[in-house]
């Protein structure tokens, strides 16, 4: 089944689901589904469930965070310019806010296909950063939803024990986003070399 | 005692030596490391002390799996900043005298993994290191330098005046500060008794 049937079923099949395909232009063309974040648990029922799809295992789940961006467009406006209309260039910058994304791959190994690639948004990258869990679905995700949630700072709703996996309990930053900057005196042999008054 | 007399003594089948001498060469052919390794130059160190090297040649073929029972640790490898309060934890376990070897530019410096934000930069910031072996990882041949090099620095110990060991002065700490694991990092971010901290040491 293409990628793209896949998506009209999701979208004829789950409720209110919306889906759109997220082209890779890269010569692998390994495009991916984007789902909307309220109906992702139950798309990704329907994906394991389905006779003819089957994809019974998830082999990766991975996060990428997107921050703001500004995009900058050059729009031809008309104007008054010392009393001549004249066509003027103009660029128009608008910021499009960041969000955090969240990857899973997944595979039939009873119909031996895949891999379909599963992507799902968080509303922004601040306070809205909840996704459904899909470990209650594939329970191959749960060590790497924790991960996403400890790496980047993704909550992932009804996951059984979302706990930080590979930094401490008490830590409280997310050092995989972008944003993220180290302690400033952490690497003390660069501060003394690139500033060496302080 | 002068050297000419000794050898000349020696000629006469008569053995003379300090108390010094024979202390610290029963010391440097005994060295017991401790069983511990951390990445990849722990394969390195376990080839080290296989047939083809044979560290038994230098008295070090007892790993010891308990730190109470260990004189040297060998830091072989990546300290990330979880495992940094283990590390320190079990070198203050170990009885005096014990030294350390860093190996690898990891345990050095935090090698390729300095930029990471789970890596320490170097164990030096928490316990004093006795010899550093650079490589990544280093070879067995690197890491008997190392030992040798070891060898040389205990046999040269005085066991009396200023020179003395560490574990000969009174005053000196034999454990060190184990650091906490805090909200963005390891606090302290490094011990300034054991540390030359580069900031100080370019402010002169």
């Amino acid at each position: 089944m293409t990628l793209e049937e896949i998506r009209s079923r999701l979208e004829a099949f789950v409720p209110g689901c919306h889906a759109e395909i997220v082209v890779n232009g890269s010569p692998s063309a390994q495009n991916s589904l984007l789902i909307d974040r309220q109906h992702g648990l139950q798309a990704a029922m329907y994906l394991r469930d389905h006779p003819e799809l089957q994809l019974d295992f998830c082999s990766n789940v991975t996060a990428v965070d997107w921050p703001d961006r500004e995009k900058a467009e050059k729009i031809k406006t008309k104007r008054i310019v010392d009393g001549v209309e004249k066509e003027v260039e103009e660029t128009k910058k608008t910021t499009i806010p960041g969000y955090l994304e969240v990857v899973y791959h997944l595979f039939s190994i009873a119909k031996k296909e895949g891999p379909v690639v599963l992507r799902m948004h968080t509303a922004n990258r601040t306070d809205e950063v909840t996704l459904q869990s899909l470990t209650p679905v594939w329970r191959s995700a749960e060590f790497q939803e924790r991960e996403a949630f400890d790496l980047f700072g993704i909550v992932f709703e009804g996951h059984p024990d979302l706990r930080r996996i590979l930094m401490w309990e008490g830590f409280t930053d997310h050092p995989m986003r972008k944003d993220y900057v180290p302690p400033p005196d952490d690497d003390l042999e660069i501060l003394a070399v690139s500033e060496p008054g302080a | 005692m002068d050297q000419d007399l000794k050898t000349e003594l020696s000629k006469h089948g008569i053995f003379a030596t300090t108390f010094e001498e024979l202390y610290n060469w029963g010391r440097k052919n005994s060295v017991w490391p401790l069983t511990f390794g951390l990445a990849c130059c722990a394969i390195e160190m376990i080839a080290t002390t296989m047939a083809r090297y044979d560290l038994a040649r230098f008295g070090a073929e007892v790993f010891r799996a308990s730190p109470r029972q260990a004189d040297l640790m060998i830091v072989s490898g990546t300290v990330t900043k979880k495992m940094a309060p283990q590390v320190v934890r079990l070198y203050n376990q170990m009885p005096e005298p014990k030294y350390v070897i860093s190996m690898g530019a990891c345990a050095i410096s935090g090698g390729p993994f300095r930029d990471g934000y789970n890596v320490l930069k170097g164990i030096d910031r928490y316990i004093p290191v006795d010899v550093h072996i650079p490589g990544c990882p280093p070879r067995p041949e690197a890491l008997i330098h190392a030992f040798m090099a070891l060898q040389d620095k205990i046999s040269a110990q005085h066991l009396t005046g200023e020179s003395r060991p560490r574990h000969l002065k009174r005053d000196l700490p034999s454990e060190f500060q184990v650091p906490e694991l805090g909200e963005h990092g390891l606090e302290p971010q490094q011990n300034d008794e054991v540390f030359r901290n580069p900031l100080k040491v370019l402010q002169g």
